[in-house]
């Protein structure tokens, strides 16, 4: 794998603010068009960090996602503070939430995030820390074909 | 089916996108939850939906759309209509609510999302 990033971008998120909630998303997917990523995996991409983007906006304080692309692979880094995963295991079940009626009302919270960002990615990996943050890598192949 | 087809069958109302009525749908999808959107959701699908905040149109935004028909007579609010005329994405509205919606296309020849192969 080569350290040699063509674009590195860092984007913020604020938790809690529903009003914003997609605007980093949708900046990502419109810079992944522009620098000509494979739409299939564009789609894939955005569809993923839209996902953990509203996670952060519903259960953290705040969080930044790293934008990194090199000739191999598309990786989304996002950190975020906030009461992080007491158990990933159970959280990565289709179907478990701890979503309040507000995070409902936004069409969000039931249970489908995590696994849908591990579904869409080609390498995805949590770590969390109860009451710190939580941590994903949300990685894509550039140089596969015929995924999807 | 054109959204104009669409338009006329579910007596819908044109938000914004006037001038994309003559784009062709060819399946359509509908849920209340954006979630299940994201899972399910395909490019160029039409969305059915009856959750009128500003996260429908990211969602259809993100996995690229081609129009929202709300249901139940739902309006989008302001930063809906403002970002769906930034991204090209039509938005109607119907009186129907989503069951009949659905039918409606259904019976006359629009696939769901789920009948693609």
């Amino acid at each position: 794998m080569s350290d040699e990033c063509v674009l590195s971008q860092k984007f913020k998120i604020e938790g809690g603010n529903f009003g914003n909630a997609g605007k980093a998303s949708t900046s990502i997917k419109e810079i992944l068009k522009e620098i000509g990523i494979d739409p299939s995996i564009v789609i894939r991409a955005s569809i993923a960090i839209y996902e953990a983007e509203m996670n952060v906006v519903m259960y953290a304080k705040k969080g930044i996602i790293t934008l990194n692309i090199t000739p191999e692979e598309l990786h989304l880094k996002l950190e975020d503070e906030g009461q992080g995963i007491a158990d990933i295991y159970q959280a990565m079940k289709e179907g478990f939430s701890t979503a309040t009626n507000e995070m409902r009302e936004m069409g969000f919270g039931a249970g489908m995030g995590l696994p849908n960002i591990k579904k869409n990615a080609d390498r995805f990996e949590i770590t969390s820390i109860p009451g710190k943050g939580t941590t994903l890598d949300i990685i894509f192949y550039l140089n596969k074909t015929g995924n999807q | 089916m054109t959204l104009k087809e669409i338009k006329e069958l579910l007596k819908a109302e044109v938000i914004t996108g006037e001038d994309s009525l003559d784009e062709e749908i060819t399946f359509a999808g509908g849920s209340d939850l954006m979630s299940d959107v994201l899972a399910f959701g395909k490019p160029g699908i039409l969305l059915l939906t009856g959750l009128s905040n500003s996260q429908s149109v990211r969602t259809a935004n993100i996995i690229d759309a081609k129009a929202i028909v709300y249901v139940r007579g739902k309006q989008p609010d302001e930063e809906g209509i403002k970002l769906a005329k930034e991204h090209g994405i039509p938005l109607l509205s119907t009186k129907f609510m989503m069951y009949a919606t659905c039918g409606l296309l259904f019976s006359h020849g629009l696939p769901g999302v789920s009948d693609l192969s």
